[in-house]
């Protein structure tokens, strides 16, 4: 291996690192807060970069139905719990929050001539379709069982996660999908040639790693996140209320989905299944971490990156093999390092 | 146990000898799916149901037991009983060495270490030279066993089916003993359990085992029948469906895991000829479906649906015959008597940080044989802590214990358990779905010894027996007689304090921790509590007892220690302590 090959695959592994922190990160978060393991943050990640991709190519993207879907349903939740509670009064209002949005997007992309659009604007859209997902899964799927087992929720996730990959199937087809790079640019930093596109990724993420970091120290709203993830209990008691956290918590992490999504999409060719096994190596990142720390799942997020991308030089048909093998002595290392298991309740 | 093993067992059955004979090819196939399928969805409700616990790499187990057959029967020209030999083996011990890895860890990282594993294994079966890559190992040889060719439908049939009810019998077996009721204790933590002697990670680990061996199995016969073995039926997704099954047709229960995997491989079928008609063509539009279908059921029928349409058949009322505890078995062991008032446990300069709170500091006591010795104190002086340190469930920060002149400070509270102490909770922790008697049977653990392999047999009856007797003594003997068969969980928290102690009693301790024992207890019952302490003292018992009632403390301790601010205040005889000043200051607020 010469020396262009090792900085050509360093620079990749670091690229996807980034990409796998930023799940690890919304893995972590989302655990913290409401106990939810989340399957489908790789959904998040491949659903952007094909709405992206859609918006592209100057269609309608397939993710806008499920947006105008689930709004519906939860709107229509929120209707007949007022119904059932007689505050039909609030019944304009449930409407207006839940589905003005939704079909703003919609005549937005009727009428817009999406093949001329600035490419910005596109961003702009997909983030707008795809981050409000997030609230919508958490008040569809986990909020009438929040307070069960971990156990529990991580099926429901998985079954999420099933429903998911059917219908991107449907709404985006089996074909795979590159966005437009940012940039074409590169340059040569001493012998090794560093490619702009990579640069820019792992600087917005790392960007993106400083906003949350800043946005949980100092915000108040962070704080009440972080309050609800050390001890739900207590925050409710002190007028945090659980359910908002959770919409939170999720909102957050589609918003960190969604972004990883635009980011990676013009370096990998992404499919609608592609998201499981993006969500697999963020686990094995936030793994690392023991599911709690933030920094070292950070950091086991790049290792993840680095192994990947040297695997797949040496030996790229075991790629996957070598990587999800490594949660092994991690988990053996987590194990000897536990003395208390906490009790489950 | 027993009765509710008749259903499916007679179901089984029927359709091993009756469906061949007059069902089409087709249905006989579609049920022979469903027979292998419920191979892997019985282990995986001993394991998820049952157990509490979880896994997504049951297909690659199925995986491991398909492809070690096919390798050893095409490559090797081995027989195919040779193949599932192997297959168990390779199975066994991969579960072995995940499980060792991820059960002591808390519970999700078994899920998340299995679908990594399960992912892994997928991607080896389609990239390992030897294994026929994507396409595949093909013309695999039938299955002959004593001259039975095994080789059309039919005679699949029998032979699934009569595993899959060798399977239910051998589980049902298990689940219905010691070793059962140790599983059973699993989901609900693993404190009481290990509180109780119960080693709670071999359990995990042997129904993670067991699951895995199932599985394998089931990838024995399906290669066999397929005669064809390719990556893609073992692959994550196949592993989520098998989780499915279960949670659709009721995780608790093994009527639910054969009911789990006829409803979705029927269903599955069904959606898949209609759907596309609905939808149109290109769409996995079944798993739509599926995701949504366990979404709702884990919303709003969380056990499954099994439970709901077992309510709805007739009932058939226990005859009392089955309900029997043979009272003439031979009684358990004891252990050797000790002589009264001396020293059981002393324990000396213990400290308990939590962080920057002291929770328990420089704190001391000293306990008799044949003495009742009270712990008293405001709310929050440290006493369950004590407790706690005392029986080795949370670690000291420094000091010592000693037990009968050992020092047990620590070794883990299983270990303490089994030198002879025993304890309640002040919190309840009982199995409210299981019995009275099993509950308390569950106290008696340490004093069996079959294994696993007994019990799924039904080897170990006369031990079993001496359990259950011991157990329905210990309830009587605290007056609990007539709630032998009922639910824990159905009686008030006065009385399950109660099954606490005959729980604590069945282990037969040497010292008995009572966590505020009459708190819920009515006047002629707290009466009756302390005739049984007082005869407990008597047989050489010690006692160690937090209680809040002075009235019943002070009328029955032989000693009194205070505790306030996790130190000791006083100690001594009930007299002395009634009249020190500065307990009276503790309690009823000092003269400032």
């Amino acid at each position: 291996m010469d020396f262009a090959i090792l900085t050509f695959l360093a620079q990749d592994g670091l690229t996807t690192g980034a990409i796998y922190a930023l799940i690890a990160l919304a893995i972590v978060l989302v655990f913290a807060v409401t106990r939810v393991i989340l399957v489908c943050q790789g959904d998040f990640v491949a659903f952007s970069a094909l709405t992206l991709a859609t918006l592209q190519a100057g269609e309608v993207p397939g993710t806008l139905w499920l947006l105008l879907g689930g709004a519906a349903l939860v709107c229509a939740k929120d209707i007949v719990t007022a119904v059932r509670r007689r505050h039909a009064a609030r019944i304009p209002l449930h409407l207006l929050t839940h589905l003005s949005l939704p079909l703003l997007l919609w005549a937005l992309l009727g009428n817009l001539d999406l093949a001329n659009l600035h490419g910005a604007l596109k961003v702009l859209l997909t983030l707008a379709i795809v981050i409000p997902l997030g609230p919508i899964f958490y008040r569809l799927v986990y909020q009438p069982a929040a307070q069960a087992s971990v156990l529990l929720l991580l099926i429901l996730s998985v079954a999420l996660h099933s429903m998911l990959v059917g219908l991107g199937l449907w709404l985006f087809g089996a074909e795979g999908f590159r966005t437009l790079p940012f940039t074409d640019s590169s340059f040569m930093l001493g012998d090794a040639m560093i490619g702009g596109q990579n640069l820019l990724v792992i600087g917005i993420a790392l960007l993106l790693i400083v906003a949350l970091y800043l946005f949980f120290g100092h915000s108040l709203y962070g704080k009440a996140l972080r309050a609800t993830a050390f001890n739900r209990n207590g925050a409710q008691l002190v007028g945090i209320p659980t359910e908002l956290a959770g919409s939170s918590a999720f909102f957050l992490a589609a918003l960190i989905g969604a972004c990883s999504g635009i980011l990676i999409g013009p370096i990998t060719t992404l499919y609608y299944d592609s998201g499981f096994l993006i969500s697999l190596k963020g686990f094995v990142a936030a793994i690392i971490g023991g599911l709690a720390s933030y920094p070292l799942a950070a950091g086991g997020a790049f290792l993840v990156g680095l192994i990947e991308s040297f695997a797949s030089f040496w030996a790229s048909a075991y790629k996957e093999v070598i990587v999800f093998t490594l949660v092994i002595p991690v988990l053996l290392w987590l194990s000897l390092t536990t003395h208390h298991v906490e009790e489950e309740h | 146990m027993k009765r509710t093993l008749l259903t499916p067992l007679a179901l089984v059955a029927g359709l091993a000898l009756v469906a061949p004979q007059v069902l089409p090819e087709y249905y006989v196939t579609l049920a022979n799916y469903i027979g292998l399928y419920s191979l892997v969805a019985l282990g995986m409700v001993l394991l998820t149901g049952i157990g509490g616990l979880t896994s997504f790499g049951q297909a690659a187990f199925v995986g491991i037991g398909a492809y070690a057959t096919a390798v050893l029967s095409t490559s090797y020209g081995l027989s195919p009983w040779l193949g599932l030999l192997a297959g168990l083996l390779i199975t066994g011990g991969i579960a072995l060495l995940l499980g060792v890895l991820t059960l002591r860890l808390s519970g999700h990282y078994l899920p998340i270490g299995t679908l990594a594993w399960g992912l892994s294994l997928f991607y080896l079966f389609g990239n390992l030279p030897n294994l026929g890559g994507f396409g595949g190992i093909s013309n695999l040889p039938n299955i002959a066993l004593f001259g039975w060719t095994i080789d059309s439908s039919a005679d699949f049939s029998l032979a699934i089916w009569a595993l899959v009810a060798a399977a239910i019998w051998l589980i049902g077996n298990l689940l219905d003993s010691r070793e059962g009721r140790a599983i059973r204790a699993l989901k609900g933590g693993t404190v009481m359990a290990e509180a109780m002697g119960v080693n709670t990670a071999r359990s995990k680990l042997a129904i993670f085992v067991v699951a895995a061996l199932l599985a394998a199995l089931s990838g024995w016969l399906y290669a066999h029948l397929q005669r064809f073995v390719n990556p893609t039926p073992f692959s994550i997704t196949m592993g989520i469906e098998y989780l499915f099954m279960i949670v659709l047709g009721g995780a608790a229960s093994l009527g639910g895991a054969l009911f789990g995997a006829a409803l979705v491989t029927v269903l599955k079928q069904w959606l898949q000829d209609l759907l596309p008609h609905v939808f149109g063509q290109g769409g996995n539009f079944e798993t739509i479906f599926f995701g949504a279908l366990i979404i709702l059921c884990l919303q709003y029928a969380r056990d499954g649906l099994w439970p709901l349409l077992a309510a709805r058949l007739p009932q058939r009322r226990r005859a009392a015959a089955e309900l029997e505890v043979p009272v003439e078995a031979a009684a358990l062991p004891r252990r050797e008597a000790l002589p009264a008032n001396q020293p059981l446990l002393q324990a000396e300069g213990l400290v308990k940080r939590f962080g920057g709170l002291v929770a328990n500091n420089n704190m001391g006591l000293t306990v008799n044989s044949g003495e009742i010795t009270a712990l008293i104190g405001p709310n929050g002086a440290g006493k369950s802590t004590l407790f706690n340190l005392l029986t080795g469930l949370l670690p000291l920060t420094s000091g010592e214990i000693r037990f009968r002149g050992e020092r047990i400070d620590g070794l883990s509270s299983r270990r303490i358990a089994r030198l002879g102490v025993s304890r309640t909770f002040q919190h309840v922790r009982l199995l409210p779905q299981m019995s009275v008697l099993e509950n308390v049977a569950l106290g008696a653990h340490m004093r069996g010894e079959s294994g696993l392999l007994c019990a799924s047999l039904h080897l170990e009856r006369e031990e079993e027996a001496r359990l259950l007797a011991e157990a329905a003594r210990q309830i009587e003997r605290v007056g609990l007689k007539e709630h032998l068969f009922d639910a824990a969980g159905s009686l008030p928290l006065g009385k399950q304090r109660i099954v606490e102690i005959a729980r604590a009693l069945s282990s037969d301790p040497y010292l008995l921790l009572l966590d505020e024992p009459a708190a819920g207890l009515r006047h002629l019952e707290k009466q009756a509590l302390a005739e049984l302490l007082g005869k407990l003292r008597e047989e050489g018992m010690g006692v160690l007892l937090v209680e809040h009632d002075m009235d019943f403390v002070m009328g029955m301790a032989d000693q009194v220690v205070v505790m306030e601010f996790g130190q000791k205040l006083a100690e001594g005889l009930p007299q002395q302590i009634q009249d020190d000043p500065a307990v009276l200051a503790a309690y009823l607020g000092g003269v400032e």
